[in-house]
Order: C-alpha cells, then structure tokens, then sequence
C-alpha cells in the first residue's frame, strides 16, 4: 500500500506524524499547568485535592504523548534524535528529571508513609509544571534559532559548547518560547479544571487565572511569533541539499503554504475565542475552543519548521551540519513499516476519546473526593 | 570513525545506564504479572458475584498502582538515554532500533495508560464487564510493550534483517518481520515475561504468608497464595524451558558469552555443564592454567543443550581469541584485521565519492563487503577483549539457574501443602516464601547481567563495539549526572519502599482519614 511512496513523501508523512503528536503534546500541557496552579486554586487541602485529582487523572496521556513523540523521533529522524539528545545533554536531563519526579508524586503524595510528606509531593509537580514545560519549549525554540553542532561525514555529531544545552538559555527568543508554553500550559490548565470540576469558588479562582495567564501568554507568544516571521531562516536547495540563510524564511513559508497560514490562523482565533468565551461570557467550555486552537497553531509551525525545504534542526556552528527531514531520516524500508504502525493512530486516538468520556461523565467535586470506591491521588 | 576513546566516558555511561535498568527492573517485572493475577482475581468475582475476591482485587490493583508509576518514571529515562548517552549507537542502528520503541509506543503505552486510568478511576463508573476488560488490556499492554522493548533488545544480541548503508555509514533495516520474529527475540521475550510473572507470584506469596503468619487477612492471604503460587509453578517451569532456549541460541550466535557463562577456556567435544564450580581467580587466556579450583560437572550436557547433539564441539575463550583451525574457528586477531580493512574500504569509499571516482568507490565496496562481516572488529585493539568478564558472568548465570529450579521446588511445596491445608502449621516454609521474594530479583538481575554484560564488548554483537557508541561529551557529564540519577533513583525508591511496606501493613481495608479511600 504504501511501498510506491517515495522516501521524500514517507519523510513529509513522518514529519506530519511527529507535527501531529507534538501539537497534541502541547495541548495535553495542560496537566502541567495545572500543576503550577495547585495552591492558586486550591487553598484549602479539600481543595487542592480536587484540583490535584482533576488534572492527576490525566497525566500519563501527557506523559505517555511525550514518550511516543521521543520513539517517534527515534525511528522516524534518529540524527535529530541523536544530534539534540546527545548534544544539548544538560538541558534534556534536566528535563527528564522533571517528568520522573511528576510520574511518582501523584501516586506517592498523599499515601501513608510517603517518607518526604505531601508537600514535598506537590513540590514536586510545581517543579515539573514549570521547569520541565520551559526548557522544553526553550528546547523546540532551538529548532529556529539553530544550535552549535558539527555533523561529520559518518553523521556523527559533535556539540560545540560544553554548556551542552544550557546555552539555550541565553537566547531571547528561546526564552520567550519557553515562558509562552508556561503560561499557555496554565492557561489550559486554568481552562481544564474551570471545566472539569464542580465547584464554584475554584471555578471562579481558575476563571480569573485564565485572564491573567492568557495576558502574559500572548506577549510572550507574540514577541516570539514575529520574531520567527521576521528572522533569517536556514534553507536548503532540493536539488544541491546545500544549506543557505535565508531573510524571511518562515514568512515565506507561511505564503507558500497557505494550509499552514490557514491553520495558524484558524489556531490563533479558536485561542483567543476560547479565552474570551471564559472570560466575558462566564462559559466553562473555553477549553474546547483554545484546547484545538492550540493544537492547530502548533501545527502550523511544525510545518512551516520541517516543510518547504527548512532545516527542522538548523546548526548555527556550521550550515550544513543542519538537520532537514531529508537528511536526518530513517530509510525508506523503515519509514515504510512504521507508516503501517501509524495506522493505528485513528485506533488509539478512539478508544482514548471513549474511556476519557466514560471516566469524566461525572465532574470532580467533594462528594467524588470523599465517597466512591475509586482510586484518589 | 573516532579517533580518541575515552574509557572513563565508556565505563560511566555504562554504568549509568545499568543504574537506571537496576532500578527500572525492580518495579517493572511486577507490573507484567501482577496485573493477569488481578485480572483473575476480578473475574471471579464478575462470575460468582463473592465480594472476597473483589477485595483480593483490589488489594492487589492498590499495590500494583503504588508500583506503576515509579516503572513509567524510571522507563524515560532509559528510553531517552539512547539519545543522551549513546547517541553515536543512535545514529548508526536507529534505523532499525528506533522502530520498535516507537511502535512501543503507540501501540502498548497508549493502551496500558488508557485502561490503567479506567482501572483505578473506573470503580463505580463504568460497567463491571468494562473495568475488568480495563484489566486485562492493562494486562495485555504491558506484556505488548515488554515484547517490542525485548525485540530491541535481542536485535542487538542477534542482529538480523538489515544491511549496511555506505552513503550514510548506518545499518539500515531491510525486512522488519525478520528483526520481530527473530528466534532469538521471541525465546527473550517469552523468558524475560515469565520472569516477570515469577518475581509478581513471589511479591504476592510473600506478602500473603506475611498475612498468614500474623494470623490476619486469612481467607484473602490463602486465596492469593494459591492463585499465585499456579501462576508462578507454570511460569517457573516455563521459565526452566525458555532458559533453554536461551542458552541454546547464545551457543549460536554469541560463543564467546557462551564460553563465559560456562568458564569454559579450551574448547571441547562432548563439552560437560559445570553444576557448581570454583574459577581460579587470575586465570588469563592462554596462560596454561587451569580454570577451575574445583569443579562438578554434568558430562556432555553443555554439547546437547547449545547444539543438540551431545558430541558437538563448543568453543572456549582460547579458541576464540587465538582460533582453532581443526574447528574452523578464526582468530580474534584476524577478525581485527578483516575488520580494519573494512573500516579503511569505507574511507576509501567515501573519499571516492566525494571525489566523483566511481572505479575506485567500487573497489572499495567490494573490499568493504567482503569483510564487513568483521567490521566492529576494525574498532577493536587487544584480541582478548571479545571475551567478556568471565567470572562474573559465570557466577551470575549459576545464581540465576540454581535459584530457578529452587523456585519450581518451592511453588510445588507451597501448593502441595496449601492443598492439604497444612500451610500455617508450617511456618518456617512461610518464611522462607517471604525471604524468596528478594532472592527472585536477585536471580533476575543476575540474568540481565549474564545477558547485558555476557554481550561485552558489544553493543551490537560483532558489529559495533561498546566503546563507538557513546555520545560524543565529556565524561564528567555522564559523572555527574549518574550522580544525580544515583541520588534522585534511591530517594524515591526508599520513599516507594516504605509507602508500599506501610500499604501491607495496614491490609486490603479502607482507611480512615488522610489516606486513599481503596
């Protein structure tokens, strides 16, 4: 079925995917922006509990979306794969340290005997809700600010500063990336649990936390935005593979692919209607409107990153150490068989829609916390 | 490739990862079996209706998610340290290694994380038929992800299906059912689940005798006794089988973890299998000494279980270092030089690439291909270092097959006496299951090492050596975060350890304030 494919098109297949599972990852942050809003919502322990267990129910599908976007990587771009990992090597163990400690203090927080006591626990998830979502959206600015790294004849790669990831911080604009996912992600979490649990006064706290978030969000996001449209973009030829710096690159991008421009577009109001619906109206659905809207707009700078021969993984060491989807990817063979495994997508995506509508026919309220026989964080 | 190998980069990336592996195994191996125990114990319930073995259940299901998310927290970073750690392997075999964890992904991780959710939430929620299919695709997700980790895995020990790509300077996969069905991926994983299900039967019995012990939780503790101690003498038996299986394709594809595990130094005919034996600290290959202080031997078994032919001939260290011409065997020192002629036709190619020279890019192929069998070789320097620490492989493998059949004798004994209700007059055997639970991880953690350490030099055997696949930094990076690691790993495992010790303690019974509710 797929085999008449092209290596070019299963590599413009593969990059949707992984645009697909990280569009999906950004919006499944709501988890951790939940997370860094525990004691803002929550100010008695009843409270926190509530807004611990609404959000706590939903962790491993951000965590498990995280995973496959890695393995995705792995199988579909090993050399960017690779390259970062190996590369920027502080930034990402700093990282993962973060989602290790978020996967435990669900489970552990409020269980007898839990050796560091509860607070610590929810120390834990504040850490993960900030630090964890910052570097990783300092970490995806990278993708168009370029990083030091040198790609040798065998493909091997070599980082260029023994800051190995850290110098990430000392880029403007991958700062701005990094505190626009923060404050998105509490946006969306602010939004997530205004929806999902029943009761007035943390409604009305997660309300006026949307506002506020939302504000902060879009002046970073913003700043980022136009600096990506109006920045120099690595290029390459099609036909030489040759990487040249291009002046508007992502701008162009943008024109040239108006599904990109659409989507973007469409995100960008789907976000802001969802804000607004909360914050003027008094609605409790935002989080179907910018939860999507989010989900598109990452999409289309995923596309305008990897799409339109843009260097997805640009090195500002060395031009044509940069990674495209070209020259990064799996063969065609394997890009091939896991594009069959890619159909189980739509599978996986359906039975998740169905389990979570079983689970959340009932919102979380006191009641909830209290009786029942279920399982509480 | 590289030219400068630091060991000490080597050596703490090695290290870092068997840290992180250590700790991944000791919560993983319980969430591959607990869960078809808990699955049972919920269908009889859905069947006959008996609230018993609803709290059984959810007993278990209760310990299970104390120990879930500590496995799924440790397991990214295992997955991510390809790429921090061994980012050069990445490159090379991600074609190839880098499927499996994706497909890992989506199709065991979803599934796992989406039916545990229902599994603790569901309660109440949704439909008892529901939750406790929720169970059983838990069940069945964790032994899926379990089966694509270990097809990983066995690839590098048996590396099958693919071809080397001169352009890029990678193995490329050529047939994917091969690396899936590989004989030897299929005999891993079916060994390493059911020691999984063995170490879950263990956990079980040793917190039930606990029970029995103290005289509480009687009907619960005796129930789970028998479900898991079946479960475990089946797995145990089967465990005995696949180790076999085991054994018998190490002796195909690996002879030199073969010559390890068996301290075998001189290769012979009829070859015996050293029951318990004593290797003689300082033994060096071609020394001339022997390699035993003492030894009791099964004759000619070792030739029947790693040919199938009890006069088969089985190589030893010495003939796979110096060659044994009579068997056909080459010499380590030959393989270094086929493999640096490989390594140097590579560069030739890629010169004459560059270069537009196509007569000579073809010349160099076929030099390249000729030897690329022995390329990992190429990287190599000192012809005894294909042979991996023999004594410490060798000990292991006796811990993990001694305590093995101690384990059949045992799940026998506990069903035997439980049948005949002669359990609780019998204390001592009470105590002994309770001090088998540690041993059953020991016995698997020494398997992990007979294979992880028995593949040395190799990450992937004969191909790429250990030492070529680091990431490229400095080694007090790695240091230092194995320090972190190290610091973070055994504070949050002694914080599970007392959660979940403090959970048995307390029982299967709701607690009354400041805890969960079940």
């Amino acid at each position: 079925m797929f085999d008449s494919l092209t290596h070019l098109q299963l590599q413009q297949y593969w990059w949707f995917i992984m645009s697909v599972v990280a569009s999906t990852l950004v919006f499944l942050l709501f988890v951790q922006g939940g997370q860094t809003l525990i004691g803002t919502l929550g100010k008695t322990d009843d409270e926190r509990t509530m807004v611990i267990n609404s959000i706590g129910r939903k962790w491993e599908f951000t965590f498990t979306t995280l995973v496959v976007f890695a393995a995705g990587m792995f199988a579909s771009f090993p050399l960017f794969y690779a390259t970062t990992f190996g590369g920027a090597y502080y930034a990402w163990k700093i990282f993962l340290i973060c989602f290790v400690l978020q996967a435990i203090s669900f489970e552990f927080r409020r269980k007898q005997g839990n050796l560091l006591g509860q607070k610590t626990y929810e120390g834990f998830l504040y850490v993960n809700g900030f630090l964890g979502v910052f570097l990783l959206g300092a970490a995806v600015a990278t993708f168009f600010t370029g990083s030091e790294f040198y790609r040798s004849e065998y493909n091997l790669s070599y980082w260029q500063t023994s800051l190995h990831g850290l110098e990430i911080l000392f880029n403007p604009q991958n700062l701005a990336l990094g505190l626009a996912l923060l404050f998105l992600a509490r946006t969306l979490g602010a939004l997530y649990i205004l929806n999902n649990v029943n009761s007035e006064v943390i409604q009305a706290r997660a309300r006026r936390q949307v506002g506020l978030n939302a504000i902060v969000f879009l002046v970073f996001f913003l700043y980022f935005v136009i600096r990506v449209l109006l920045m120099e973009g690595y290029a390459y030829d099609p036909a030489t593979k040759e990487v040249f710096l291009e002046p508007y690159k992502y701008l162009h991008n943008y024109l040239e692919m108006p599904v990109a421009l659409i989507l973007f577009l469409a995100g960008v109001v789907l976000v802001l209607y969802g804000i607004g619906i909360t914050w003027f109206k008094e609605s409790r659905k935002g989080i179907w409107f910018t939860g999507p809207g989010t989900f598109l707009t990452v999409l289309s700078l995923f596309f305008v990153l990897g799409y339109n021969n843009t260097c997805f993984y640009p090195s500002s060491f060395d031009l044509q150490s940069s990674l495209t989807i070209e020259n990064a990817s799996s063969s065609r063979y394997t890009l091939t068989a896991m594009t069959y495994i890619s159909l189980f997508v739509p599978v996986v995506a359906t039975y998740i829609f169905f389990t979570w509508r079983a689970i959340d026919r009932n919102k979380i309220d006191d009641q909830d916390m209290k009786g029942g026989e279920h399982h509480i964080y | 490739m590289i030219e400068n190998i630091d060991m000490a980069l080597v050596n703490w990336s090695r290290g870092q990862f068997a840290l992180v592996a250590f700790y991944h195994w000791l919560f993983i191996p319980l969430t591959l079996g607990m869960t078809y125990i808990i699955a049972y114990a919920q269908t009889i319930h859905v069947r006959t209706g008996d609230k018993e073995w609803e709290r059984i259940a959810k007993f278990w299901a209760k310990l299970f998610g104390i120990n879930f998310a500590i496995g799924v927290g440790t397991g990214i970073i295992l997955g991510l340290e390809f790429g921090t750690n061994w980012a050069n392997y990445s490159w090379i075999s991600g074609d190839i290694f880098g499927a499996p964890l994706a497909a890992e992904g989506i199709l065991a991780f979803f599934l796992e994380s989406t039916f545990v959710a229902v599994m603790f939430f569901g309660w109440g929620k949704v439909s008892k038929k529901f939750h406790l299919m929720s169970v059983y695709l838990v069940a069945f997700g964790a032994s899926l992800s379990a089966l694509w980790i270990l097809v990983a895995n066995a690839w590098m020990n048996y590396p099958v299906g693919m071809v080397f790509n001169l352009e890029n300077a990678r193995h490329e996969m050529v047939d994917f059912w091969t690396v899936l069905f590989s004989p030897y991926a299929i005999n891993k994983f079916l060994h390493t689940i059911t020691s999984g299900f063995v170490i879950s039967s263990f956990f079980i019995v040793a917190v039930s005798s606990w029970y029995v012990l103290k005289g509480r939780n009687l009907l619960l503790a005796k129930r789970s006794i028998v479900v898991a101690a079946t479960f475990g003498l089946i797995s145990s038996i089967f465990l005995a089988t696949t180790g076999d299986g085991s054994a018998y394709w190490v002796a195909q594809k690996q002879p030199a973890k073969l010559a390890a595990m068996e301290g075998l130094y001189q290769g012979e005919e009829g070859a015996g299998l050293v029951a318990i034996g004593m290797l003689r600290p300082g033994k060096e290959i071609g020394d001339g000494q022997n390699a035993f202080l003492f030894k009791i031997e099964i004759p000619k078994l070792l030739s029947v279980l790693g040919y199938r032919n009890a006069d088969a001939f089985v190589p030893g260290a010495e003939d796979l270092v110096l060659g044994n011409a009579e068997q056909n065997i080459m010499s380590a020192e030959e393989k270094i030089r086929r493999g640096k002629m490989a390594l140097t036709a590579l560069a030739e190619y890629k010169e004459a690439i560059a270069l537009d020279d196509e007569t000579t890019a073809q010349e160099a192929r076929a030099v390249f291909e000729e030897n690329y069998y022995y390329m990992g070789y190429g990287h190599m320097f000192d012809p005894d270092g294909i042979i991996p620490n023999v004594p410490f492989i060798f000990y292991s493998f006796r811990i993990m097959v001694i305590l093995g059949f101690a384990f059949i004798a045992l799940f026998l004994l506990i069903l035997y006496l439980t049948v005949v209700n002669k359990l609780e007059e019998n204390r001592w055997l009470l105590w002994v299951s309770i001090f088998s639970l540690p041993l059953a991880f020991l016995a698997s953690m020494a398997g992990w090492i007979v294979a992880e350490v028995g593949r040395q030099p190799w990450t992937i055997q004969g191909l790429l050596p250990t030492m070529m696949s680091t990431s490229n930094i400095n080694a007090n990076a790695v240091i230092l975060t194995f320090i972190m690691f190290a610091v973070l790993l055994t504070i949050l495992v002694l914080a599970e350890y007392k959660i979940m010790v403090t959970a048995i303690k307390h029982g299967p019974d709701k607690q009354k304030k400041g805890g969960e509710n079940v």
